[in-house]
């Protein structure tokens, strides 16, 4: 139990349970109306999505800038596979979305993986160049909420049991991908990467295949994004999702997934994700002025990655204590076989 | 201008106005003295945005109605030199009016000065140059047109009565910021039962737009409705709104375009709103284009002119005709209309 307490995610939903306690508080309506209670659920769920998809690749110490990008892009070709065949079942649609998003992920995965120059250079520029590509799609073009079928538009909104269906997706993505990142090689093999590349290039962990497969993930979690914010928002300009990049890592970062890789939980980036979210729609409850909350969320942002740094360095100076108290058995440096061996740890270091 | 680049964000599709059809039943014959063989060049910001392919449905109609010929070229992107060489051209072919939505205030300003010593009638619409390079501008609305238009939508919507909130575009955008400080004016002054509650910045993004009106309801259970005068902001809060419980209870209006707004109007959510006809835009753009090149008038303060079904207008400070108060959309209309 006092191991549950003492972990982040809990800070985290504590201070999601105050802010969503001291609003309601102030206006019964943000939690007890009918309106309230399914905004309080919706409003994060796509945010949700992105976050789960960004701690995956933020594990491995890199960062996807292009979501908001691939989530624009996505969600356009979502409205217009709808114009150009509007039979076409909605699971089909989220598909090729989701597919797209994958293949946009994959294409960043190959040039990190391969390249080995910086994920934030790369995706710093396939955000421009993703979200060109949907300037020279869309044009001054725009999907209208009429150019969709209604019961697409209706998932964005409709409810089972009280909870919103974009809700549940976003539920069953964090659900899924916790699980795999907890208990599967694939996934443990995530935070090795992350947390020392060269140490997992050294023991013969496939760097460059958990990379690729990393930033598949993220990209095909932003693409199912897109195909949520079609359904929410009815209206996909070539703007959509722009800016949406800082909120994610804002909220991987709140939610006390390490931006040096190697530590944090998808369930924190996703509850990090609400609270923001949550909190941008207390203030204006609260009665903080339009141009302070802006502020308000950098704040948040900036304590967040304070905290992180004390809890790093007094996890270390423990860590440190314990070894100098209590010196381990050292290992033979891995068993990676002799052929890739330097090839990864070269990469890993990128 | 903004607001116009908002627009021509429109959908495509290309205009099919039962107006069009109306119009060219009694051309012919009134065409009236000296027109008959006036050729009009019209030049849109860009070609293939359906907010200018409506404008250029409109001066066809014109032209049919004076027996006139237009024809409209332009460039692919709205960048602001791009249409220099269209106006060169014209100018070569000795037309005898050009109607241009200007890319730029000063940009293209050379070109037409050089068009005009040719000869060439030059008239901006929906956006204009700097007053020296033209004879006229037909301008689409006065600022104190769309504020008081949107005033009255909204208090005729909820009554004459009650709060209601603004969601603008950017807390910068200087036409929302004028028509905001018009209206807060106008309700102090007229609507007393009106209050406005809270202005929120949607940032003319969907997204923001969207949660921004969630959080007003929120914020304003007594809300009773909601004006935005930009495009984005209207259709965001009507997607939200029609989705809610707050639907049939606030009331939402403002400045949209017909495809953005139809869903909504259709299903109820939205009443009326507002904005100018582009149709009517590049109509009374080319009857203006037509008198001024005929000589049947100068261009100066003061002249007056016919413009077809729309009536007389009469030219303005500054060489400016104004089109009149906004066009208002609703159930009955929105059908009539593809931009």
């Amino acid at each position: 139990m006092r191991n549950v307490l003492r972990r982040r995610e809990a800070g985290i939903a504590l201070a999601l349970l105050v802010v969503i306690g001291v609003t309601t508080a102030v206006q019964p309506g943000f939690l007890l109306s009918a309106g309230g209670w399914r905004d309080l659920l919706l409003t994060p769920a796509i945010l949700v999505v992105l976050a789960v998809g960004q701690a995956v690749v933020v594990i491995t110490r890199n960062v996807d800038l292009s979501v908001g990008s691939v989530l624009g892009l996505t969600a356009y070709l979502t409205g217009r596979l709808f114009l150009a065949a509007p039979d076409l079942p909605i699971l089909v649609v989220a598909l090729v979305a989701v597919a797209a998003g994958a293949l946009l992920g994959l294409i960043n995965g190959a040039i990190v993986a391969f390249a080995r120059v910086p994920a934030l250079v790369i995706t710093l520029g396939t955000l421009y160049v993703y979200r060109g590509v949907t300037l020279t799609w869309a044009g001054s073009d725009r999907i209208d909420a009429g150019d969709m079928p209604r019961t697409f538009l209706g998932l964005g909104t409709r409810q089972v049991l009280g909870v919103p269906v974009l809700t549940i997706v976003g539920a069953v993505v964090l659900l899924a991908v916790a699980y795999y990142l907890h208990t599967s090689r694939g996934g443990r093999q995530l935070y090795a990467t992350g947390s020392d590349p060269d140490a997992a290039a050294l023991q013969g962990l496939p760097v460059r295949r958990r990379l690729l497969g990393a930033f598949a993930l993220g990209g095909a979690l932003a693409g199912l994004a897109g195909v949520m914010f079609a359904a929410r928002y009815g209206t996909v300009s070539s703007g959509a999702g722009l800016g949406m990049e800082l909120q994610v890592v804002g909220a991987v970062v709140v939610g006390g997934v390490a931006i040096f890789g190697g530590s944090g939980t998808v369930a924190g980036a996703a509850l990090g994700a609400m609270l923001l979210l949550t909190i941008n729609r207390a203030l204006p409850v609260v009665g903080i002025p339009d141009f302070w909350q802006r502020a308000v969320v950098g704040v948040l942002i900036i304590g967040a990655i304070a905290l992180d740094r004390v809890l790093a360095n007094r996890r270390s100076r423990r860590l440190a204590a314990a070894r100098d108290t209590d010196p381990p058995a050292t290992t033979p440096p891995g068993d990676a076989p002799p052929g890739t061996g330097p090839d990864d740890r070269e990469e890993a270091t990128a | 201008m903004r607001f116009t680049s908002v627009l021509a964000a429109g959908t495509a599709a290309v205009l099919a106005l039962g107006l069009t059809a109306c119009g060219s039943g009694d051309g012919g014959g009134d065409g009236g003295g000296g027109t008959d063989d006036v050729t009009i060049t019209m030049l849109p910001k860009n070609l293939g945005n359906p907010y200018f392919e409506a404008s250029t449905a409109g001066a066809q109609e014109a032209a049919d109605e004076l027996g006139a010929t237009v024809e409209e070229v332009g460039p692919d992107a709205a960048s602001p030199d791009a249409q220099v060489p269209f106006i060169n051209t014209a100018a070569q072919q000795g037309v005898g009016a050009l109607v241009v939505s200007a890319n730029d205030p000063t940009a293209i300003g050379d070109a037409l000065e050089e068009a005009r010593s040719a000869g060439t009638k030059v008239v901006t619409f929906d956006s204009d140059t700097e007053p020296q390079f033209r004879d006229l501008f037909v301008n689409q609305a006065s600022p104190e047109g769309i504020a008081d238009k949107q005033l009255e939508l909204v208090a005729d919507q909820i009554g004459g009565e009650g709060e209601i909130a603004i969601l603008s575009a950017s807390a910068n955008a200087t036409n929302q910021n004028a028509w905001i400080a018009l209206m807060e004016e106008k309700l102090a002054s007229d609507y007393p039962d009106i209050e406005l509650v809270e202005i929120v910045y949607g940032d003319d993004d969907d997204q923001t737009s969207f949660d921004k009106t969630a959080a007003l309801l929120q914020s304003h259970p007594d809300l009773k409705g909601i004006v935005s005068p930009t495009t984005v902001g209207i259709a965001a809060a009507a997607r939200y709104v029609s989705t809610s419980d707050a639907k049939g209870r606030v009331a939402v209006t403002g400045l949209g375009t017909p495809n953005q707004m139809r869903e909504y109007v259709e299903d109820g959510t939205v009443e009326a709103f507002a904005l100018w006809n582009p149709t009517d835009l590049g109509y009374l753009a080319t009857q203006a284009a037509a008198a001024l090149a005929s000589g049947d008038i100068a261009g100066e303060e003061g002249d007056t002119f016919d413009a077809g079904r729309l009536g007389e207008f009469t030219v303005g400070a500054d060489g400016e005709v104004l089109l009149g108060d906004p066009y208002v959309y609703d159930e009955t209309n929105i059908g009539d209309f593809d931009f």
